[in-house]
């Protein structure tokens, strides 16, 4: 293998995109107002820079990368102006404008990130692409990999940006951060989309492997971002709960990759440190006068992490927690969460009843978990003909292999029984 | 920027409502739309007849078809419209959220296509 004299330079200008072009993305986007043109700025600066660097790095690499970008940036409108005369009048505004965007406007260039993830997170786009949109200019995941962690062709996702960004233009979405009225709003939907892609790294809802993790990391660099950018007693709560579910993952599968119930976790497993840290923000969280969902849920998993093990859980806690947490984010699946909490408190029957409340009403019919727990505590109960039922329809819902194979070897497990006499 | 606010309520919902409600309903949309034009957002704005006065015109290989009633039978009825000037989508969704029927229908807001 050749040395390559160039190597280290690369070295160090991979590290600098590494840990730099998000935020140099983000500001490019708030000087050229367009997603397109401050990536391909982007694109240039870097390019640029395995040149110019050669003698040395720069005092700020960012402000450099920043200033270089809009430059190039304009080069590229001036050559397009060449073939259309109304680019020619947008190239010389950018021209105009201010000459040294980092400079004496820090507060400005700080925000970037933000405004980039509330843009990208607007409710005026839909779902899948606020995800998608998020994961590609914020955490600069490529097309294929958002497509891969979704199972989901990478056209079809590039289809998702490309729309996304046309409805941003045309329908006028503003990048920025949303004024202080409408703040709290908005960042419901900027942590639902944080939540949904952590939820789909750690319990991946189809596929071979149970967990993705760079996903969930991907989530938690989110959630590091918003807390340091947003003190908001829902963003903590937010990351608190997926540290401290983070921090079970060694324990959650067992070598070959088959599923292991939180009961059953070996807890010397679990990450201590990110317990520390989510213990602390839970802590925050629940001080700042409004306990929302997000902290609830937290403290909730802060109750498990404290506990030496599975026998010493504070149940009772856990149930008044999910009692709280139901007056303020109602739903079928926190009920189903509280029962099978309440079952491990007042025993299999009490838990039983509840979720045969829910089916009763209509809800959670085609909720696979929602039969998985029934069936589990029906097995506590010795009920095995009922058991089975729930188990095989809860495995008609999977689709999750780790899981299918779990439920399986129930099924199997309950088979074994010998016959009643 | 300019934006169409298209107003759908459910006619039945409004029929439904007692004198003493219309009015305080049609007092908010008289407030509303005085406000709009103080801040200088209103560009124009009008209530629609109900649907049933409603006919549509399709031309089809030089043949005219009118047929009584909207385009489509739809579970709400587009009942008014408003076109304003905003400052970005943001500031469209803020003053669309103000619009009475956002309460109980909903605001559709489009944005106009200009023509250079």
């Amino acid at each position: 293998m050749t040395s390559d004299p160039a190597r280290p330079l690369r070295d160090t200008i991979e590290a600098v995109y590494r840990s730099e072009s998000r935020r140099v993305l983000a500001t490019l986007i708030r000087l050229l107002g367009d997603f397109e043109l401050a990536e391909e700025g982007l694109h240039e600066a870097f390019a640029a820079a395995l040149d110019a660097w050669r003698t040395g790095l720069p005092e700020n690499p960012r402000a450099w990368l920043v200033s270089t970008g809009r430059f190039k940036a304009i080069d590229v409108l001036r050559r397009r102006a060449r073939f259309d005369a109304s680019i020619a009048s947008m190239a010389l505004e950018y021209e105009a404008a201010q000459a040294d965007p980092c400079d004496g406007r820090d507060e400005s260039v700080a925000d970037d990130p933000l405004r980039l993830i509330f843009t990208c997170c607007h409710p005026a786009l839909p779902a899948d692409a606020q995800v998608a949109l998020t994961l590609r200019e914020v955490c600069g995941l490529t097309t294929e990999e958002i497509a891969r962690a979704f199972l989901v062709g990478p056209p079809t996702v590039a289809q998702r940006i490309v729309r996304a960004k046309a409805k941003i233009r045309e329908a006028g979405i503003p990048y920025e951060v949303p004024a202080a009225a409408e703040l709290h709003e908005r960042l419901e939907t900027v942590l639902r989309v944080v939540y949904l892609v952590f939820n789909e790294g750690y319990a991946a809802s189809s596929g071979r492997d149970l967990t993705r993790a760079e996903l969930s990391d991907e989530a938690i660099r989110l959630g590091r971002l918003l807390c340091d950018l947003l003190p908001d007693p829902e963003v903590q709560g937010l990351l608190a709960l997926m540290l401290l579910t983070e921090s079970r993952r060694h324990a959650r599968t067992t070598a070959l990759g088959e599923i292991v119930l939180l009961e059953q976790q070996d807890r010397s497993l679990w990450d201590r440190a990110l317990i520390a840290q989510g213990l602390h923000l839970v802590e925050r969280a629940l001080s700042q006068g409004h306990v929302g969902a997000y902290a609830l849920q937290a403290a909730i998993a802060a109750v498990h992490a404290e506990a030496r093990d599975a026998a010493s859980t504070d149940w009772s806690q856990i149930v008044a927690l999910y009692d709280v947490l139901l007056s303020c984010a109602p739903s079928p699946v926190i009920e189903l969460n509280r029962a099978a909490a309440l079952a491990m408190r007042d025993g299999p029957a009490a838990g039983v009843a509840l979720i045969d409340g829910i089916f009763e009403r209509g809800e959670l019919a085609e909720y696979g978990p929602a039969h998985v727990a029934r069936a589990e505590l029906l097995r506590r109960l010795g009920r095995v003909a009922e058991a089975r039922i729930a188990f095989r329809r809860a495995l008609d819902l999977s689709r999750l292999e780790p899981e299918r194979r779990f439920l399986a070897h129930r099924l199997q497990t309950l088979g074994e029984d010998p016959p009643a006499h | 920027m300019k934006y169409l606010c298209l107003i759908y309520d459910e006619e039945r919902t409004l029929a439904a409502m007692s004198q003493a409600e219309t009015g305080q309903f049609m007092g908010e949309y008289m407030n509303f739309t005085k406000d709009i034009k103080a801040n200088g957002h209103w560009l124009a704005g009008h209530a629609l007849k109900p649907v049933s006065s409603a006919t549509t015109v399709r031309l089809r290989a030089g043949k005219l078809t009118t047929t009584d009633g909207p385009f489509a039978e739809t579970k709400e009825q587009l009942g008014g419209f408003y076109l304003i000037e905003a400052r970005d989508l943001n500031d469209a969704i803020q003053i669309a959220a103000r619009i009475p029927s956002a309460r109980i229908g909903c605001i559709e807001v489009r944005p106009i296509q200009e023509f250079s």
